[in-house]
């Protein structure tokens, strides 16, 4: 297999739900040691895209190749025994479980046998607390806290560090930065830079551009449920990107518009939109 | 909550030092509050009920009781922490009993023919239970209402087509009769020793086994859980089919203590067990409980409803007591989640 080859690509993948058509034509390539940057609005078909990476969504047309042959995934478990690992939006943590068993929810570490069978509490703590702890999270040292009691950024890591843990050669995270704070943010930024350090493959989603330029080797814009845009590191300043997002509408002359109508509404900015 | 594990997991502490932190990681505990509840009602009847209620005949009136419930409480309790209700079991239990006393008793096949039936039709419930809820996404409070409904209707009628009343008796052999349907000692049914063979069984199965953190994550986050490669419905039938089980249980146990089977004997089961589980720290939304705490709250309830009968009080003041403890446990529960998750553990050194 040739450096060159994608761990993962996507060839003209659509994706809708009965009637409603929330992807068209989609085809990206994603590669080890390199983060794919997913950027695009609320609604665009991000979290569609890559459910459908992970084994949750079946493509409705098109392939999904792995290291350049046709993958099918039955389901989310066999996306992940194939490498695919993701942190979904929203979740992947459970508030009253302890760091130890979220850690290894679905996949639990046991002694003994056939319905002797106990879960090893001992042994799934030490590892989710060393796995969290190489990643720089030195603040969490004990598997029996519960994962309710834990940051926002420290949950995110911990999510991040368990899906590296099991093995991932892709991983994807949807939308990781979009509810933490600045620093928390950086912390989460800074564990996807050692993911890709690791040579892991990562497909990053997000909406703020801040976020994807600080890690981002390429860059993909959803608009509407197509790749509006497809380029590289340094190809597109951040004022570029940031009005591809809004729709091809450049920023400037939304803030023109909003000019306007201040001016013709006594300084009263205009009402949200509903 | 599985921080409860460690304290039962965990090493024997060796000093001072670690026991204090162990009675701080009880204090945070659910269990903490049931056990105090239950110590409370001990208390409180020993002195007002007095002698009778702690001589033997006074442990074994609520023993019998919580028996009966505890080993509905349990599977109730489970799907309470998958996040899930099952309502049927009010039906369930009159319709196992029946269907042992219709095979056995009305028709005089071999009791383990009525048997094996009556828990089949447990299981089958079960199992019907758990397909609707996945295949519908139908609330599993409504689904089980509707199971209820359905299994009464049926046996009902099916019972006053067959035997022509609505009640059918039966006089089991004596053998079945020493395993499921005797009174120890003249007083203690074998049901009691049933139900603590089930607590272990159901110990092992949230505590211990691997499943049982399935069974949190289900009810933690379903969506996650499924994410995560747990199989999720699979584990909402099984669920359903261990209630629906444990219900028919206990139905074929009622008919060969009591050696007759009623249509609307099951009812009372349905709050009961809601209200043991709920006083024994199981979060109603799901996610969080443990079984000490279920059979914890399974005695509590237990000695209210019968200890009342042992003081001068009238017994629809137990109802009160009841309710208020079921509000307290409520708070209560909310409280000690709290606690344990804004908790940061100190340095155990
Ligand atoms: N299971 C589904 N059934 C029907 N429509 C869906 C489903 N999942 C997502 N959609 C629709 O697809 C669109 C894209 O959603 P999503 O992928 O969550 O966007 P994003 O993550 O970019 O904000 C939305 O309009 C949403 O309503
Ligand atoms: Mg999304």
């Amino acid at each position: 297999m040739s450096d060159n080859t994608p761990i993962l690509e996507l060839k003209n993948v659509d994706k809708s739900f009965g009637p409603i058509d929330v992807l068209h034509d989609i085809s990206l390539k994603v590669r080890a040691g390199e983060v794919l940057c997913l950027l695009g609005d609320n609604g665009a078909g991000k979290s569609t895209l890559i459910k459908t990476l992970a084994g949750v969504h079946k493509p409705t047309r098109g392939t999904i190749l792995m290291d350049g042959e046709p993958v099918e995934f039955s389901g989310p478990r066999d996306a992940q025994e194939k490498g695919i690992s993701t942190v979904h939006q929203f979740g992947g943590t459970f508030p009253l479980m302890s760091i130890g068993r979220s850690f290894f929810v679905g996949v639990e570490p046991t002694r003994g046998w056939g319905p002797f069978k106990v879960y090893d509490r001992k042994t799934a703590n030490e590892i989710a607390v060393k796995a969290v702890q190489d990643f720089g999270i030195t603040r969490i040292d004990d598997g029996d806290r519960l994962v309710g009691g834990l940051s926002g950024g420290e949950r995110q890591s911990l999510a991040i560090a368990r899906a590296v843990h099991f093995g991932a050669r892709v991983l994807i995270l949807d939308e990781p930065t979009a509810a933490l704070g600045v620093k928390q943010a950086a912390h989460v930024l800074r564990i996807v830079n050692e993911a890709k350090r690791r040579g892991l493959a990562v497909i990053f989603i997000t909406h703020q551009v801040m976020h994807a330029m600080a890690v981002g080797d390429h860059f993909a814009v959803l608009i509407r449920g197509a790749i509006a845009a497809d380029f590289r590191r340094g190809e597109k300043t951040r004022e570029e990107i940031t009005d591809l997002m809004a729709g091809g509408e450049t920023m400037a002359d939304l803030e023109a518009q909003i000019e306007t109508y201040m001016q013709s509404h006594e300084g009263q900015p205009p009402p949200p939109a509903q | 909550m599985n921080t409860r594990n460690s304290v039962l997991a965990s090493s024997v502490p060796s000093g001072g030092e670690s026991i204090k932190v162990t009675i701080g990681q009880f204090s945070r505990r659910p269990e903490a509050g049931s056990l105090l509840g239950l110590i409370a009602v001990f208390v409180f009847f020993a002195l007002v009920g007095g002698k009778v209620f702690l001589s033997p005949a006074g442990y074994a009136s609520w023993l019998n009781v919580a028996a009966e419930i505890g080993i509905v409480a349990l599977p109730v309790g489970l799907l309470m922490i998958a996040g899930d209700m099952d309502l049927s079991i009010g039906a369930v239990i009159p319709a196992a009993s029946l269907t042992v006393a219709i095979i056995s008793g009305h028709y005089g096949l071999p009791e383990i023919v009525g048997i094996s039936a009556g828990l089949g039709i447990g299981l089958l419930v079960g199992f019907f239970n758990g397909y609707l809820v996945n295949r519908t996404g139908v609330p599993s409070l409504i689904v089980t209402i509707g199971s209820m409904f359905g299994v009464m209707g049926l046996t009902l009628g099916l019972t006053v087509l067959i035997a022509g009343s609505t009640g059918v008796s039966l006089v089991p052999g004596p053998t079945i009769k020493a395993i499921l349907g005797d009174f120890v000692g003249g007083m203690f049914q074998v049901t009691i020793f049933w139900w603590l063979l089930f607590v272990a069984a159901f110990f092992q199965l949230l505590h211990v086994s691997p499943v049982g953190n399935w069974i949190f994550a289900l009810g933690g986050d379903k969506v996650s859980a499924r994410n995560a490669g747990i199989p999720t419905e699979r584990l909402t039938v099984a669920l359903y089919m261990l209630s629906g089980f444990c219900a028919a249980f206990v139905g074929v146990s009622q008919v060969l203590v009591y050696q007759s089977a009623q249509v609307l004997a099951g009812q009372s089961f349905i709050f009961n067990s809601i209200m043991c589980v709920v006083i024994g720290g199981v979060l109603l939304t799901g996610g969080a409980g443990s079984v000490v705490g279920i059979v914890l709250g399974t005695l509590t309830f237990a000695i209210v409803n019968q200890g009342i009968y042992f003081t001068g009080i009238d017994p629809n003041l137990g109802s009160v007591i009841i309710g208020a403890l079921l509000l307290v446990a409520v708070m209560m529960n909310d409280k000690f989640r709290l606690m344990a998750m804004s908790y940061a553990t100190k340095k155990k050194k």
